[in-house]
């Protein structure tokens, strides 16, 4: 399945620009990489840093008044201002999504059958038997125990792990290209998030999908994604394979990330380090790098303009200007 | 049981108090003919909170923790079992009195979209339960907003805008606002952070502890994350389908885990370190609330599991300083080398 040729999907300089209640904010900008066949990447940041929306302009679902800029390319095939009707053949067809919250990406008032059968339907022709019986299929290769009997039990009728294997099976009726899973696991327990992922990364192999996991926690991120973004106030700051980017911290958010995680071992009383400040508004961002308001090492050409990226050894690449003191200071990797 | 209460010299009242808890939910009757099925959401759990002192209950989604939350919070009335908050049981108390004791003990739900109206304001939000306890002056009131607003990590210009604005990290911070309004004694916490991002996460956990040294807060923290319990309380209870399977001091309890199901939760967390290949987890069966089978309700998952587990179901029993577990073989699990722990 390892396609070493084109790229499957292609982003570049891609910019969102949405239309808030506080005025235009920049949601993403600068956001560039490329998956092969079977590739997986993941995007790690905070809420509000553009992950999410990264995702939802590769999978054509943002508001009609945001302003996208870049490209982003399909097999070659341009996705920015491809027609609404032409991008509903590809969503769930080609590209398609895992939401974070199961139970309300699934519609409570349709059978799950109906709901996994719906992008098979739409998509490939199929009759509506057929569309059942490989819905079983589905639900049973995602791991419903008894997919026959409870094709047509409703959502509520599932426990929230069960509800995002039904979620996955929607996903993948259609054998889609790209996969976005975003936060699959966050809403679930532990011991089903590692039950979860397994499936995700069987099915990825099984299936030579390229893979975008989003993901907050940078655990599920170590353990499944061969390469990583971090994202902090729409722009990439810090990517590069996952074992690169965990060895040799370069940006200081990511060492703030990671040293801010509380970990087992850490008694009570230890104090967490956190990163001072909030996350910026993105209708009012610094000029300069988006992090300087909240980073240790700051200086004064830092707010001048957007940092470029540093390439920092094998295709790892710091968008900071201090990497310098960062990587020397920064030992967080262990 | 109550382990805490061992190791400090004959504490005065235990703020809250809880005994043989049991709470059972009565399943749509799916025939005519047979008596409703019933889910033990609660099988006999008993507890005890120092003043001051935090107790974290950890288990998967249907292990009973956010039911044993609801009762503490006397939302519910329970099936059997007292809960006692400063020696007065919750469930005896009249309407009124139960709502002005509410003053102490505050909840942060789960859920910051489902636990804020989306049509106040975050002032009325954040004041209501002051409000509800009696009038107050409207100065004062958005004084005292503004004060927990900004020990949350929110802005004062906050106040007027409607939850919807907000994103879900900056939802849960107004919800611990609305929680720290009243400045409760016990704080019942349900998964507080989970939906925060990590920076802002290690804010609040840093909050989180900086108000029980401030004030002597009490939490029941209920959380799906070891290292957050870790973090915050003085003692853990482990739940799986509505019992306490372990319980004890963090440092001992995740060193020498006595149930396997603890051991089983340790090793499900992701590591954050380079290296990090897929550790792949053998398929577990979920168990089930309904059926009230004999012997250990762990023992389908449990990999240590014999016909002496699935006969005769085990009881809470002390396996070291501190310490209980509801394992035949507690024992030989503490034996075992310890899930390795995370580096750094």
């Amino acid at each position: 399945m390892a396609d070493t040729g084109a790229p499957l999907i292609e982003v570049k300089n891609l910019g969102v620009r949405l239309n808030t209640s506080r005025g235009p904010a920049q949601a993403v900008r600068g956001v560039s990489f490329a998956l092969r066949r079977g590739e997986t990447l993941g995007l790690v940041g905070e809420s509000g840093c553009g992950k999410s929306v990264t995702a939802l302009a590769l999978i054509g679902l943002l508001p009609d008044s945001a302003v996208i800029s870049g490209s982003i390319r399909l097999e070659g095939a341009e996705l920015v201002g491809l027609p609404d009707a032409a991008y509903c053949k590809l969503r769930g067809n080609r590209i398609s999504m895992i939401f974070q919250e199961p139970m309300t990406a699934l519609n409570p008032m349709h059978t799950i059958g109906h709901q996994v059968a719906e992008p098979l339907r739409r998509h490939t022709g199929v009759s509506a038997t057929e569309a059942r019986q490989e819905a079983i299929a589905l639900l049973d290769r995602v791991g419903l125990p008894d997919a026959a009997k409870r094709v047509d039990a409703y959502p509520h009728q599932f426990s929230g792990g069960q509800r995002q294997r039904i979620t996955i099976a929607m996903a993948l009726a259609c054998q889609p290209d790209v996969l976005i899973a975003d936060e699959p696991t966050t809403a679930l327990d532990v011991t089903i998030q590692g039950q979860i992922l397994d499936l995700i990364a069987d099915l990825v192999a099984e299936r030579g999908m390229s893979m975008i996991l989003i993901s907050h926690d940078l655990g599920v991120i170590a353990e499944n994604v061969e390469r990583m973004m971090v994202m902090y106030g729409g722009t990439v700051v810090e990517s590069g394979t996952t074992d690169a980017v965990f060895t040799r911290m370069g940006h200081p958010y990511t060492q703030g990330l990671f040293r801010a995680r509380p970990r087992l071992g850490a008694r009570k009383g230890t104090r967490l380090t956190t990163i001072a400040g909030t996350v910026p508004e993105l209708a009012d961002l610094p000029a300069g790098c988006t992090f300087a308001d909240r980073c240790a090492i700051v200086e004064g050409r830092c707010r001048a303009a957007l940092p470029a990226v540093v390439d920092v050894g094998a295709a790892h690449g710091v968008r900071c200007i201090r990497t310098d003191v960062s990587m020397a200071v920064g030992g967080v990797g262990a | 049981m109550t382990v805490l209460a061992q190791s400090q010299p004959a504490p005065a009242t235990p703020l809250l108090e809880v005994k043989d808890l049991a709470q059972r939910y009565t399943l749509p009757r799916e025939s005519l003919f047979k008596p409703a099925a019933q889910v033990h959401a609660l099988n006999g759990v008993t507890a005890r909170v120092i003043p001051g002192k935090s107790l974290g209950v950890v288990g998967e989604s249907g292990s009973g923790k956010s039911t044993f939350a609801r009762l503490v919070m006397a939302l519910e009335r329970p099936t059997s079992g007292t809960v006692c908050l400063l020696g007065r049981d919750l469930n005896r108390m009249p309407p009124d009195e139960l709502r002005h004791a509410r003053r102490d003990f505050q909840m942060v739900f789960q859920d910051p979209y489902g636990s804020l109206d989306p049509r106040q304001t975050v002032a009325r939000i954040v004041a209501e339960p002051l409000t509800a306890l009696g009038r107050i002056d409207r100065g004062s009131l958005r004084e005292r907003v503004a004060t927990v607003l900004r020990q949350v990590g929110l802005r004062d210009a906050d106040m007027d805008k409607f939850p919807h604005e907000f994103s879900g990290g900056q939802r849960q911070r107004i919800a611990i606002a609305r929680a720290l309004i009243t400045q409760p004694k016990l704080i019942v916490a349900d998964e507080p952070v989970s939906a925060l991002d990590v920076s802002v996460q290690a804010q609040v956990l840093n909050l989180m502890q900086d108000l029980q040294d401030e004030f002597g807060l009490s939490y029941i923290l209920i959380s799906h994350d070891l290292a957050v319990v870790d973090l915050l309380c003085d003692e853990i209870a482990v739940m799986y389908l509505g019992r306490i399977v372990e319980q004890g001091r963090p440092a001992e309890l995740f060193a020498h885990s006595a149930h396997p199901y603890t051991r089983a939760l340790l090793d499900a967390v992701p590591r954050a370190r380079a290296g990090g290949v897929r550790r792949r987890r053998g398929a577990q069966a979920i168990g089930s609330q309904a059926s009230a089978a004999a012997g250990c309700p762990y023992a389908p998952r449990c990999p240590l599991a014999d016909q002496h587990c699935r006969e005769a179901a085990p009881g809470l029993r002390s396996v070291g300083d501190a310490h209980l577990a509801a394992c035949h073989y507690a024992e030989a699990v503490m034996a075992l080398p310890p899930v390795v722990a995370e580096a750094g």
